[in-house]
């Protein structure tokens, strides 16, 4: 299990997170926050492997990743 | 669930001035990571220099002095010999440094200064419009180069770390890059090793971060990347030029 939240107001649209995911479920959303980007966002969110690459490239830290401890 | 990337704690909680996709915010966040992680953020002081990174104060949350154009190392300089239990470190871009601060980093270098420079390679002056730097590549066309950098008008870029090289005083030098997650990673390991090199009082350390500048360049964030890697890293070659026996 794995979650990874925009947070929609700082993103600055720039793309560079998409190409990075190997799951390639991120995408420019619709809607245009208050600097006037489209935002980035995830539509499967279960698909996420919580791997973090799009947060690793995001210049604005607008991304953050969680994801479930493995009890080994 | 477990948070596995968020935001330094070393970062104010404030969002960047910096253009969509310029990787300037990459090498901040790698910056405050490794302070974090060797917990010195109550005992570091940042230098800032004169370019897009001027406000950098506004984004580290710890002591920082802004420095005049390319004056960073002497500051620096200043500070470490009064405050040498403190760690300092600059962050000054390629116009700052190559440029009108030839002098002083060239010099902080060959005294053997204790400090870090953390030199922000994006091959132009960014703030000013876009102007020819020291960096800026043979043919790449800025304001002032409308025709492509020439040699016979402008000269040659400037590498800074293999000229650093032969200066004994220079005891860990490096060139990283962060226009991907591997070379991300990489840089992060390398900034780290500077400020070790620093705490160990080894010497002067120097850490070139090849960077992207969208709005200047012409090209858009993903573009930017890419030209960094088809053009920057073939002249601008990564890796460790110098590093101190001990860390060997
Ligand atoms: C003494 C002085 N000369 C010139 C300037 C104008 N100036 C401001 S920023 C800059 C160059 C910035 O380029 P760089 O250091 O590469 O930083 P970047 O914006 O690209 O990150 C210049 C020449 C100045 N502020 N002060
Ligand atoms: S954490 Fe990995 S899998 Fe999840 S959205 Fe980001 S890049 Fe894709
Ligand atoms: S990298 Fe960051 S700022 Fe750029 S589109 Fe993705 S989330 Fe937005
Ligand atoms: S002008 Fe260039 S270096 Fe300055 S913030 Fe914009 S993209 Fe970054
Ligand atoms: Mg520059």
């Amino acid at each position: 299990m794995a979650r990874v939240t925009f947070q929609e107001e700082r993103c600055k649209g720039c793309q560079l997170c998409l190409p990075v995911c190997p799951k390639n479920i991120i995408s420019m959303t619709a809607q245009i926050n208050s600097m006037g980007y489209h935002p980035a966002g995830v539509k499967e969110q279960d698909k996420c492997t919580g791997c973090a690459l799009c947060a690793l490239v995001c210049p604005d830290m607008v991304i953050e990743v969680e994801r479930e401890e493995r009890s080994v | 669930m477990k948070k596995v990337f968020t935001r330094p704690k070393t970062l104010k909680d404030v969002a960047y001035h910096y253009c969509p996709g310029c990787t300037h915010g990459i090498a901040h966040r790698l910056i405050a990571e490794v302070i974090d992680e060797l917990g010195i953020q109550n005992t570091t002081i940042g230098m800032t220099s004169v370019g897009c990174s001027v406000f950098t104060m506004e984004y580290f949350d710890m002591d920082m002095v802004q420095a005049s154009h390319g004056r960073a190392p002497a500051v620096a300089t200043g500070i470490k010999r009064v405050l040498p239990d403190r760690i300092i470190f600059t962050y000054q871009g390629d116009g700052d440094l190559a440029a009108i601060g030839t002098g002083e980093f060239v010099h902080a270098a060959a005294r053997g200064e204790n400090i870090t420079v953390i030199f922000i390679n994006n091959a132009v002056y960014g703030m000013t419009g876009g102007q020819m730097a020291p960096t800026t590549l043979m043919g790449q066309v800025t304001k002032t180069t409308p025709f492509g950098r020439s040699k016979e008008v402008n000269g040659f870029p400037v590498k800074v770390c293999e000229m650093l090289t032969p200066l004994e005083g220079a005891a860990y030098l490096a060139r990283v890059s962060v226009h991907s997650p591997k070379s991300i990673i990489q840089a992060k390991k390398v900034i780290k090793k500077s400020f070790e090199v620093q705490m160990e009082g080894l010497g002067f350390s120097l850490v070139e971060v090849l960077s992207t500048c969208p709005t200047n360049w012409g090209l858009s964030p993903l573009e930017s990347v890419k030209w960094l890697e088809d053009n920057m890293i073939p002249y601008y070659p990564l890796g460790e030029f110098k590093k101190p026996g001990v860390l060997a």
